[in-house]
């Protein structure tokens, strides 16, 4: 029996373990996921817990409870991957072949790359909200935070959910404003880009909102150091920020495992895939999706979701000898917060910017447009992930490939 | 797009100054280029980032951001930032005459 072995067991590797359990019945296919914990984290509940509505165990499940019966799920830390003997070492020393492996392992962040942010005042002037610790050490300093100086930084890119700084910026707003303290708060968007989001259509609309919320930006600010006891962000320019508070978004890099499995990943430790197919350039029986992968969309749940709708497809195919006609098309769907219930939604993909109009179809939320609708579907979707989108099913008018009939596509600037 | 001369040669640059077509790029351009951006002359530092530049872009079909750069090219981003002041990535991309290294969404 072949040996489908998937690494990671958070949002992507478990709904493609699910969607594989699915396909192939037990006694043709033995599937595996390993994962270093038992903590199943819904990562976009993070954004909510800086402001006391949330907190972390409420978004945490065991990872093995979310796995269909008949998958193994072995607990213990990858420590190398060998593509050229079919193997992965773990931490335990135990070695597990292969027939097909799905790395799915995530990104780490790296504080300690940028000179002071873990240093002094890490966690107490200093925060970020990325991490479950993270998260709650910053709501209790929120709460008692009573007017100053709050910047949110990006130091690099790529991060996970490029969108969700700009969330918090635009839910800190209301958050101060509800407490009556807003005068009295002053905050700053400090960003390596030169607009608030890559994408021209986008960046405009979110311009005009930053202005209407009285937030500051300062974009082409390279961080090379943060001094939590000064209060200072400096970049490699020569710039200073200021800070009372600083809300930081560390660089992020692949799993550590990879850059010690030889020919896996790229200088950060992300693994170069196939744009389309999602195998991996290091060998064929070798996929990846989700954080994981160098492919050049953004680090996102939905975007983990639909590469693994292609790549179950694809691993399909492989193992059946036939070729791998499954493509994703880089599609990308965001809710980006902002603030007194109300979002936005942004759907994209490789070739297509994020444009006004409707979703999934000419009736539907309502895109690049600040409604409650769209507040409701960020908040349902919580409910979703766990309960369809990690079990593998299909989600209600949601398709893999971008959909383009509600879209106004003439606003768009092509990609050239 | 505009066309201008450099080195002696008709090239196409795009709206934000970067060559149309690596494959016409030489050296001389390169000196010609720093000069716009203030940057005279062209030290073996910077050489050794505009050669790692081009290396990687037609390795990779895009140019390295400053990060990957001060962990691959063998100069520090510290350094990289007090050669190309105004952003590495971006400025040696415009000297080593491909296109401007591809953000992240
Ligand atoms: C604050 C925040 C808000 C977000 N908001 C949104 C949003 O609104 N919408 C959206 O679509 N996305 C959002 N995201 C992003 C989304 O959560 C991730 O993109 C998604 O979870 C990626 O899935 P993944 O499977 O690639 O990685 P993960 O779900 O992170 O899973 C990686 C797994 O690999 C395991 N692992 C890592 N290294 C090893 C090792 N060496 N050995 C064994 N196991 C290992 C980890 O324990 C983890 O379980 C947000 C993220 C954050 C941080």
């Amino acid at each position: 029996m072949e040996k489908v072995l998937i690494l990671g067991g958070g949002t992507g590797g478990t709904l493609c373990a699910n969607r594989l359990r699915r396909m192939f019945s037990p006694e043709e296919l033995s599937i595996t996921v390993v994962d270093e914990n038992d903590d199943h984290l819904y990562q976009p509940g993070l954004l909510f817990v800086p402001f006391g509505a949330g907190a972390v165990k409420d978004i945490t499940r065991p990872r093995g409870e979310q796995l269909r019966s008949e998958i193994g799920f072995v607990r213990e830390g990858v420590e190398r991957v060998e593509t050229k003997d079919n193997q992965v070492h773990l931490s335990d020393g135990r070695v597990l072949d292969y027939d097909v492996l799905v790395v799915a392992t995530g990104t780490v962040l790296a504080p300690e790359e940028t000179d002071g942010l873990s240093g002094p005042g890490w966690m107490e002037k200093v925060f970020t909200f990325y991490t479950p610790e993270g998260a709650t050490a910053l709501a209790a300093a929120l709460d008692s935070f009573a007017g100053g100086r709050i910047v949110v930084n990006i130091v690099d890119l790529p991060i996970k959910c490029p969108v969700a700084p700009l969330e918090f910026s635009f839910l800190a707003d209301a958050f101060f404003q509800e407490r009556g303290l807003r005068d009295r708060v002053d905050i700053t968007y400090v960003t390596p880009l030169d607009g608030p989001f890559t994408k021209p259509v986008c960046a405009r609309v979110l311009n005009g909102m930053f202005a209407g919320r009285h937030i500051n930006f300062v974009g082409e600010f390279n961080t090379a150091s943060v001094d939590g006891e000064a209060g200072t962000l400096t970049s490699y320019d020569g710039r200073e920020v200021p800070f009372d508070l600083a809300v930081v978004i560390p660089v992020h890099s692949g799993a550590p495992y990879v850059n010690v499995s030889p020919g896996l990943g790229d200088e950060l430790g992300f693994i170069p895939t196939d744009i389309h197919t999602l195998q991996s350039l290091a060998a064929p029986n070798v996929f990846a999706l989700g954080d994981a992968a160098a492919v050049p969309t953004s680090k996102a749940g939905s975007v983990a979701h639909f590469e693994g709708e292609v790549l179950v497809e694809n691993i399909r195919h492989f193992l059946a000898g036939e070729p791998l006609s499954s493509s994703y098309d880089g599609h990308t769907n965001c809710f980006i917060e902002t603030g007194f219930a109300k979002a936005m939604l942004i759907d994209f993909n490789y070739e297509t910017e994020p444009v006004t109009g409707h979703y999934p179809s000419t009736v539907g939320l309502p895109l690049l447009k600040e409604s409650r609708a769209n507040h409701l579907g960020k908040l349902m979707f919580e409910n979703m992930y766990w309960h369809s989108l990690l079990p593998g099913r299909d989600l209600p008018g949601v398709t893999s490939a971008m959909p383009t009939s509600g879209k106004h596509l003439a606003d768009a600037i092509r990609k050239e | 797009m505009t066309t201008q001369t450099l080195a002696g040669v008709d090239v196409e640059l795009n709206e934000e100054g970067f060559l149309v077509k690596p494959e016409q790029w030489t050296e001389g351009m390169a000196v010609e280029l720093a000069r716009k951006e203030g940057i005279d002359p062209l030290t073996d530092r910077h050489w050794q980032v505009v050669r790692f530049m081009r290396d990687e872009y037609f390795a990779k079909g895009t140019g390295p951001t400053v990060r990957v750069l001060g962990k691959t090219s063998g100069v520090t981003v510290k350094e990289l930032y007090e050669l190309f002041p105004k952003g590495p990535a971006k400025i040696a991309a415009r000297i080593a005459g491909i296109p401007k290294p591809k953000g992240c969404i």
